[in-house]
This record gives structure tokens, C-alpha cells and sequence, in this order.
């Protein structure tokens, strides 16, 4: 039985939804799949014991701990910014707003060089925090502070629109209500904005899970300590071990996409709220 | 209670948006403050809060200087012109927000709030839509909610801008009469800031007319209807002819033609000679065609439209004459009955004569 054909006011749906999955399949799935392809090389007993190997454990923790700390510091952090660049007036605003895409563009390494002489015993920061009995360079805190420092952009810049678009008289209604400042951003700004923390927090997070360049640096790369999972695999790919190297990625690869899925939920979530915000805006 | 603004300036980076502005507000009264865009309705309105800064004058609030207080400190409804709703409460927490917010020490329990919360939700008829979310509601509802909100915190004073910029026509008319109802019900002292005069006619106990920045008129709908005290007033509320000329004894001498209104009484001020403004409601004026004996006088003119629905007849008209390079247009209400008996029609050479003018210097 034949069925009407489902009318449709924008054309070429089957061409842009083709178009889509090729394009996904070639630059991302085809890949990924190589990944787990190369990874069966090796018999199970092998993968397991490659990928439960007590350092390759150790680095996973490094790996992800420091990436979600690194995020969490930048949520906060890169909210106040965002903040500030939205809300006030100040001489040097835009040199601020355009430092801010500077770990987007600078090269990791270059970064990471220059975040460990920074942060040695004997460079600027490094010897002012020494005395402290604060070691940064060369241990996760070093790996932390690298993270940070590339994943800022991804959350001031997530924010920074959304905040924009927030019109201030939800922040005087709640004035005129009686809320005091606090109040006001914790019950009327904040929810607002939450989708777009959690975008920028998910942004910050999955790039700093992948980051290489800037982390070797200042790590010092001591096993069990200061390994992130990014350097085994390289490790092992200049030992000519790609079967190991490409074990390790796959559960990099997994843990990466369980956590940015439920990550996603939690998206999904906040952004049913968000999205009855701007319809109650256009009307 | 009572408000009082006094000699309030305030000036944003190039334009003076209020200049020396002085009023008195009664208590209980619900005030319009009217004027076009940019007068500085709303920036008085927000300095009443205590939204905005004053750059120099004083609010009191029930006789005590409320200057200095902060705006939580006021204990002021206001209600936004969008409204401002919480898009990520729904009605209910909307609602409840302003009891919830006390500290701790002035809070009522949540069983005090909830009964609260319902008790405007009845006032403002919405009761059923307590769960609700703003985007979930008309734009009359949400107008409702966010006037419930206003009124949670008790509030001394009700603040409204532009409570019907944001509705359609119909919906606008209903909520009118409803807010009219509601303030006779509550009487709790409300100035509402509107630019449609019709609206500021229909709702308020007073008018306050703005221009530039500065009060132009204060009185009653009726008196600042029929008794502007300015020629912007006179352009501002309701349909008006406007005639420009000279006065000489009792006659109004405007580009060759005559009107003579022999028992017009002058302004003090005008003497005979002067250039001066006069005008005219489209009631009162009388629309006779040009070859009548009866016509030896007033304003030479063409009709453009006869608009002869109901009882009374719109009848549009241009000025006809040879200096003016601006068309001038006229509007005239007669009973329709007299379009027959002096058998006007459109595109007739007629006389516009004034039955009774307003006359300003120039």
C-alpha cells in the first residue's frame, strides 16, 4: 500500500543526511574502527594483560582525574572571566577577549615548554612556590596546570554568548523581589547558563583527556606518578608495538565515550530547561 | 501610600532623560505616566524602584526619604514590560520566589507560602495553571503571573512598565478592564508607565503627560482630555486640528482665510497680532460647503473620505490653498444625518469651521 509522501518545505533531506554519515564515516568511525580492528590483533589474554599492566592503570587515573579537575577548575574559573568580559566595561577589554582564544592557537609544545620553565624550582613561579614545599613541575599538579591552561577557551567561549544574550532584567526582577545578590545568580543566573557550563565543561574535559604536547613537558613522566595514558601510547608505537599501543587507545577510547555520553545526558537534561528560557524570550 | 518625587535629573552619556522633575503621587490612586517614546517615562519609573540613580532630587515613600535604600530595601512590586518570568521555575516557584528569598529569620514556613501562592494564583484567576512553565502560557497569562509575583512580596507600592506594550489588541482590552478591576479591589497605590493614550484614558485615576523629560501635565483623564494645558498635550491626547495664523479681533487669520469666533476668549498672554497656535477636536468643528451663504467664513478645504459607519461620520479633509507646500489635513465628526441634509461628498470644495478653538502662542 502506498503511502503519501511526507511533504516537506526544506528540500534534500536524503542528500544532507548522506552527505552527513559519509563525511562522519570517513573522518571519525572509519578510524576509530581501524583502532579496534588493529586492537583484535592480539589474543585476549594479551590485550588484558597489556591494558591491566599496573603502570597503564596508574596513567588512566592520571589521565582522567586530572582532565576532570582541570575542567572543573575551568568552569569556574572561566565563568568569572566570561563574566567579566559580559558584564563590565573596562579599559583593555578586548586584548583580555582576544588572549583568551591564545591557547587555542598556540602550538602545545610551545606551551608546555614554556609552562615548565615557568613552574621548575628555579623559574619564576616555580621558585616563589618552592619555599611553600609546592611542587608543580613534574608531577600530576604540573599536568593539571598544563590542562587548564589549554582547555580555558573552550568554556569562557561556551559561556560567554549565552551570558550575553541573558537580559539583565531577570537579575533586577529577582532584585525587586527581595533576592539578594547571591541569590539572585544562584536561583536566577545560574540555571540559565547551565547548559552551556556543561558544554564548556564537556569541551574542556574531552580536550584535555587527548592533550599530548603541552603535558609532556611538565609532567616529568615518572611511572605510576606523573604518566598520562597519551605518552604510553606513544611509547609503545616507537617500540614498533602497535598492537599494545592501539589496545591502550581502545579503552581510552571507551571510558572517553561512556563519560561524554552521561555527560550528554546530563546535557540533554539541563537543556530541556534551557530551551523553555528562550522560547519564554521570543514570545 | 504615597510617593513623592522631588527635582529628580538624570542625564545618560549625551541626552537628558529627566530635568527637574517634580510629583506628587496619592495614595491608593492608579497613575499613568504617558508620553512618547524617550520622554523619560520608564527612567522615572526605574528610579521609583530604585532600579536606576537619580543624578540629583529625592523619592519619599510614604514620607520618608527612600533615596538612599536599595531596591530590596523598597519593598516595591514592579513588573516588567516582558515581564521577566523564570523561565526555569514553573508558575507556582515564580510565584513563591519572593517569600522564599526573606532571610531566614522573616521567612514564613513553606505550609504558609504554598497557601499564599494560591491565594494569588485565585486572585489573578489562574489557579490551574500552577505547574505550568512560562513558555507554556499566553502572553495574557504570563502578564497575570508576573503581577502575582509582584504582589507575593506585599508590596507598598505597584510598579508597571508598559503592562500592555507586549499583548495583542483584544487581549490588551480584557487585561485593561481586569488590572482596572483589580486595583478597585486592592487599592494599593500603582503607576503604570504607557506611550497609548487611550490606555492611560480608559485605566488611570491620573495622567501624568511627559515630554522631554519634563512633566507637561498632571490632572485627571477628563481634564487633561479636555483641557490640555500645551500644545503638545492638545497633539498628544486624542485626534486634534491644528491651525496656525495671526489673532485680530476676534478673528483667526491663517494663509487668506478668516475664522471668526467672536466669543473666543484669549489666553492671558496673547495680545492682538500675534502669531499664534490654534486647535480644534474634531467634534468641534463644523464642515458647510464653500458656495452657502452660510459659509463666509473658515478654513477653504477639499473632503477627501466620508467615513459614515455608525451615528457619527469621520469625515477627512485637505487644506486647499496656494502657500503651503505641505498638504494640511483635517478631521471633522458630524452626525451622519447631516452628510444628507447638506449633501457633502467626497472630493466637494467645502469650509472647515471651527466651533470653538485652543489658542496658544506661537
Amino acid at each position: 500500500m502506498a503511502t503519501a509522501k511526507t511533504f516537506r518545505v526544506l528540500p534534500g533531506f536524503g542528500l544532507t543526511l548522506g552527505y552527513t554519515l559519509v563525511y562522519l564515516s570517513l573522518i571519525v568511525l572509519i578510524p576509530l574502527a581501524a583502532v579496534f580492528i588493529k586492537a583484535t590483533s592480539l589474543s585476549f589474554a594479551d590485550f588484558w594483560q597489556t591494558v591491566t599492566d599496573p603502570q597503564v592503570v596508574s596513567s588512566y587515573r592520571v589521565t582522567f582525574l586530572t582532565s576532570l579537575a582541570a575542567a572543573a577548575i575551568n568552569v569556574i574559573f572561566g565563568l568569572l572571566l566570561a563574566w567579566s568580559l559580559v558584564r563590565y566595561e573596562f579599559w583593555g577589554k578586548r586584548v583580555v577577549d582576544a588572549l583568551i582564544d591564545l591557547p587555542f592557537a598556540l602550538p602545545t609544545a610551545v606551551a608546555g615548554i614554556t609552562l615548565s620553565a615557568l613552574y621548575a624550582k628555579n623559574g619564576w613561579i616555580g621558585s616563589l612556590l618552592a619555599p611553600l614545599g609546592i611542587k608543580v613541575a613534574f608531577t600530576p599538579l604540573g599536568i593539571l596546570v598544563a590542562l587548564t591552561f589549554i582547555g580555558l577557551p573552550f568554556v569562557v567561549r561556551t559561556i560567554q554568548p549565552v551570558l550575553q544574550e541573558l537580559s539583565l532584567e531577570f537579575e533586577e526582577a529577582a532584585t525587586t523581589l527581595g533576592a539578594n545578590r547571591w541569590q539572585a545568580s544562584r536561583y536566577v543566573v545560574l540555571p540559565a547558563l547551565l547548559p552551556a557550563i556543561i558544554t564548556g565543561f564537556t569541551l574542556a574535559f574531552a580536550r584535555a583527556v587527548g592533550e599530548y604536547g603541552s603535558v609532556v613537558f611538565i609532567a616529568g613522566n615518572i611511572p605510576m606518578v606523573s604518566e598520562i595514558t597519551p605518552l604510553l601510547i606513544i611509547t609503545r608505537l616507537e617500540q614498533f608495538d602497535v598492537a599494545g599501543a592501539t589496545a591502550i587507545a581502545v579503552v581510552m577510547l571507551v571510558v572517553s565515550f561512556i563519560l561524554l555520553l552521561v555527560i550528554n545526558v546530563l546535557q540533554h537534561w539541563a537543556s530541556s530547561q534551557g530551551s523553555r528560557l528562550k522560547e519564554g524570550k521570543a514570545a | 501610600m504615597s510617593i513623592t518625587v522631588k527635582n529628580i535629573y538624570k542625564r545618560f552619556s549625551n541626552f537628558n532623560a529627566l530635568n527637574d522633575v517634580s510629583l506628587e503621587f496619592p495614595t491608593g490612586k492608579l497613575v499613568a505616566l504617558l508620553g512618547p517614546s524617550g520622554c523619560g517615562k520608564t527612567t522615572l519609573l526605574r528610579i521609583i524602584a530604585g532600579l536606576e540613580q537619580a543624578d540629583r532630587g529625592e523619592i519619599w515613600l510614604e514620607g520618608v526619604n527612600a533615596s538612599k535604600l536599595h531596591v530590596r530595601e523598597r519593598q516595591i512590586g514592579f513588573m516588567f514590560q516582558h515581564y521577566a518570568l523564570f523561565q526555569h521555575m514553573n508558575v507556582f516557584d515564580n510565584i513563591a520566589f519572593g517569600l522564599r528569598m526573606k532571610p531566614r529569620h522573616q521567612r514564613s514556613s513553606e505550609s504558609v507560602i504554598v497557601k499564599r501562592v494560591n491565594e494569588l494564583l485565585e486572585l489573578v484567576q489562574l489557579a490551574n495553571l500552577a505547574q505550568r512553565y512560562p513558555a507554556q502560557l499566553s502572553g495574557g497569562q504570563r502578564q497575570r503571573i508576573a503581577l502575582a509575583r509582584a504582589l507575593a512580596i506585599n508590596p507598598r507600592v505597584l510598579l508597571l512598565d508598559e503592562p500592555f506594550g507586549a499583548l495583542d489588541a483584544q487581549v490588551r482590552k480584557d487585561l485593561r478592564r481586569w488590572l482596572r478591576q483589580l486595583h478597585d479591589e486592592l487599592h494599593i497605590t500603582s503607576i503604570f508607565v504607557t506611550h497609548d493614550q487611550e490606555e492611560a484614558l480608559e485605566v488611570a485615576d491620573q495622567i501624568v503627560l511627559m515630554h522631554k523629560g519634563q512633566v507637561e501635565q498632571m490632572g485627571s483623564p477628563l481634564e487633561v482630555f479636555t483641557q490640555p494645558a500645551t500644545p503638545f498635550a492638545y497633539n498628544f491626547l486624542g485626534t486634534v486640528n491644528r491651525f496656525e495664523g495671526t489673532w485680530q479681533q476676534g478673528h483667526l487669520h491663517s494663509a487668506g482665510d478668516g475664522v471668526h469666533l467672536p466669543h473666543q476668549t484669549l489666553p492671558a498672554g496673547i495680545a492682538e497680532g500675534d502669531s499664534v497656535i490654534a486647535f480644534a477636536r474634531p467634534h468641534e468643528v463644523r464642515v458647510v460647503p464653500s458656495c452657502e451663504q452660510l459659509a463666509p467664513h473658515g478654513i477653504k478645504a477639499k473632503i477627501a473620505r466620508i467615513l459614515a459607519f455608525g451615528p457619527t461620520a469621520r469625515i477627512e479633509l485637505v487644506r486647499t490653498h496656494e502657500h503651503s507646500s505641505q498638504p494640511e489635513y483635517y478631521e471633522a465628526n458630524i452626525p451622519t444625518h447631516e452628510i444628507q441634509q447638506l449633501q457633502l461628498y467626497e472630493g466637494q470644495a467645502v469650509k472647515v469651521q471651527p466651533t470653538r478653538l485652543q489658542v496658544f502662542a506661537a
